[in-house]
């Protein structure tokens, strides 16, 4: 089991940024590589650049604790945890983590490395650039 | 018009590979021809131990320090500096045909230009560039790209699946059910990534590299000056030539390596002088890096296996070695001979059973650091042949090209061009070369510097998850070109290990703007 993190400071609201991340269908518009994107109650089914379909149950999403967890449940993942969590750090200042937990390893990396671009477009979209 | 320039590359290929360098098992009559019209060099080392560091140094003239693709999985920043924008705008036509592996292979979203691309079935697409413009992918007019099997989007894969799906299963399974590096084994001996491919010659990434070479160059004007950098993906693991060529090199008649001890006790009181990880690796307790198998135990290696493993290596090589010929004839008949510079290399090593290893990893030693390296100038340069014995870095491509083409070297590139005799390199100064590694994966880090002067070879272990940073290497060339015998400890050469140590401190204190190091995307 691998655990890895990436955070990113934004310039911007903590409910700004809970709103870019917390629509499980908005997927497309902040994580490079998903292209598109079904939701059917807690079940999310995205599709990536290359035409990989890959199914996920959303476990959380907590507009208080500013919480979205989910995870994919392709049967290549022994486990997967994927957590998007927004902190205030202040009024117009937030952190979002984000956390990725996975067995195999070598899929936490490659999910993790995919993260990174993720929080780049929504600090992107939260800050209206 | 001015010197085209034909760039040859193979994957993980050691220096004693060639005939011209000694080899014994692979007959190389195309290479040791070129050798001996040109400048061979008998001392060329990478700037990192794996492919993706090493080759971003080559098109960018800088070390992984600088251009920031500090590891296997860190993609080259989209605008890094690269030789083939430089060369694309002194007007050469520019391809990449082969392995490039600027950027990760596993990438299931599909977010690196050079597997998008690929994907899309088109040559290039537009990218900033490093100098603020935008223009074609690091400077190629064209890429047509392959790897080492024929799963994901690459354009050799898929167009086996189109073509030749029959033949799929013939290939190695390069990684596991766990996306690590595959331990299985197969062949006669069991040897790890080794599998008889029942896939037709023609068909195999080899030739394949070669014909679609052949094709661009049959595309371009004569008028027209190009750099083509032509990129075998062999031969590198896995070991699975075409079933039909195996019988090139029995392998049960193929001797040890001279530096795999077929006693234990022997090879493990060689690893035992080395700094820990070597034990470590060897014993199973710890991989420290992606590239080698995670399931794999380096002591269970047998001395069949390394003959085995050996000897489909030099099939690989021969085949490299005649794809070579046919892209050489190409040129020949177009009556391009006499204006084509062609350069030979690769971007690091194989253990190949030294020390009782297969693979490669944070382990500085001939067996992965000694390079095949091969200049034969255009004839019209009437250069002399010679062999070039002082040390000499990868590092220094990027400027060489651009002096073949008659271009200033800009202030990014970080080594200068290649010297043509030992004289030359005296005089410029060519008296020894930095290799690097830093990895972090899992929670385990390693930290590596390495400096080869043409008498020593010496290496240094920063603080990391192994290594307390007061570890290190130390080898006398010239009494123990094995490198058996680790003299770090040796009291009395505290006056030389004060000189590599400068030398390796004046490298980390370089001048010159850097990168900032990227982000672990993927393993490989």
């Amino acid at each position: 089991m691998a655990s890895l993190r990436h955070e990113l400071r934004i310039a911007a609201a903590p409910d700004e940024v809970w709103a870019v991340v917390s629509r499980p269908e908005s997927i497309p518009e902040w994580f490079p590589g998903i292209t598109s994107c079904t939701v059917d109650g807690n079940v999310r089914v995205i599709k990536t650049a290359i035409g990989l379909e890959m199914p996920e149950e959303i476990l959380t999403n907590d507009p208080i604790l500013r919480r979205f967890a989910y995870r994919i449940t392709s049967p290549v993942y022994r486990f997967h945890l994927g957590v998007i969590d927004v902190i205030e750090l202040g009024t117009n200042d937030s952190l979002c983590v984000y956390s990725t937990t996975a067995e195999p390893d070598t899929l936490a990396l490659i999910v993790a490395g995919g993260t990174v671009g993720a929080l780049a477009e929504i600090k992107r979209l939260a800050e209206g650039d | 018009m001015g010197r085209k320039i034909l760039f040859i590359t193979t994957d993980q290929q050691r220096y004693d590979t060639l005939g011209v360098n000694g080899g014994t098992l692979a007959r190389t009559p195309v290479l040791d021809r070129l050798a001996n019209q040109g400048v061979r060099y008998e001392r060329c080392q990478p700037t990192s131990v794996v492919c993706m560091p090493s080759r971003a140094s080559m098109l960018t003239g800088q070390f992984p320090s600088t251009h920031g693709a500090w590891m296997n999985g860190v993609p080259l920043a989209i605008d890094a500096p690269s030789v083939a924008e430089n060369l694309h705008d002194a007007g050469y036509a520019t391809a990449l045909i082969g392995k490039a592996h600027f950027e990760p292979f596993m990438d299931p979203f599909g977010r690196f230009a050079e597997n998008s691309l690929a994907n899309l079935g088109i040559p290039t697409i537009e990218q900033p560039w490093f100098d603020g413009r935008r223009g074609v992918h690091r400077g190629f007019d064209y890429l047509e790209f392959a790897t080492h099997g024929v799963m994901g989007p690459l354009h050799y894969a898929k167009w086996m699946m189109a073509n030749h799906p029959e033949s799929l299963g013939g290939f190695y399974q390069v990684v596991d059910g766990d996306l690590n590096v595959n331990a299985a084994g197969g062949g006669d001996s069991g040897a790890p990534q080794v599998k008889y491919n029942d896939v037709p010659r023609e068909w195999y990434h080899t030739d394949w590299v070669a014909e679609r070479t052949i094709d661009w160059l049959n595309q371009q004007e004569s008028s027209r000056d190009w750099f083509c950098w032509m990129s075998f993906p062999d031969p590198h693991h896995p070991w699975d030539p075409p079933k039909s060529e195996i019988g090139r090199v029995p392998w049960r008649e193929v001797d040890l390596p001279v530096n795999y001890l077929e006693r234990a006790s022997e090879r493990e009181a060689l690893i035992d002088q080395k700094a820990r990880h070597w034990r470590a690796w060897y014993d199973g307790t710890l991989v420290s890096n992606y590239e080698a198998p995670a399931k794999w135990v380096p002591a269970t290696l047998t001395a069949d296996q390394v003959r085995e493993v050996n000897a489909l290596n030099a099939v690989e090589v021969e085949l490299i070695d005649e794809a070579v010929g046919r892209v050489l004839r190409c040129i020949e008949d177009k009556g391009w001979g006499d204006d084509v510079d062609v350069v030979f290399t690769t971007d690091h090593g194989e253990f190949q059973g030294d020390f009782g290893f297969l693979f490669k990893g944070p382990y500085h030693v001939d067996a992965l650091m000694r390079l095949p390296l091969i200049w034969r100038p255009a004839r019209v340069t009437k250069t002399a042949p010679g062999v070039v014995t002082a040390p000499v870095s990868l590092v220094s491509l990027a400027a060489t090209f651009l002096s073949v083409a008659g271009q200033p070297a800009p202030a990014w590139v970080e080594g200068d061009a290649l010297p043509q005799s030992d004289d030359e390199a005296r005089t410029r100064g060519h008296d020894a070369t930095v290799t690097e590694w830093d990895s972090s994966l899992f929670g385990v880090d390693v930290h590596v510097r390495t400096v080869l002067t043409k008498d020593h070879l010496y290496t240094e272990y920063a603080k990391g998850t192994l290594h307390e940073g007061t570890e290190g290497e130390l080898y006398d060339l010239r009494d123990d070109p094995l490198q058996r015998v680790n003299l770090f400890s040796d009291p009395s050469l505290a006056n030389l290990r004060a000189t590599l140590h400068e030398r390796l401190r004046a490298h980390e204190d370089r001048p010159g703007e850097r990168a900032t190091p990227g982000i672990v995307m993927a393993p490989v």
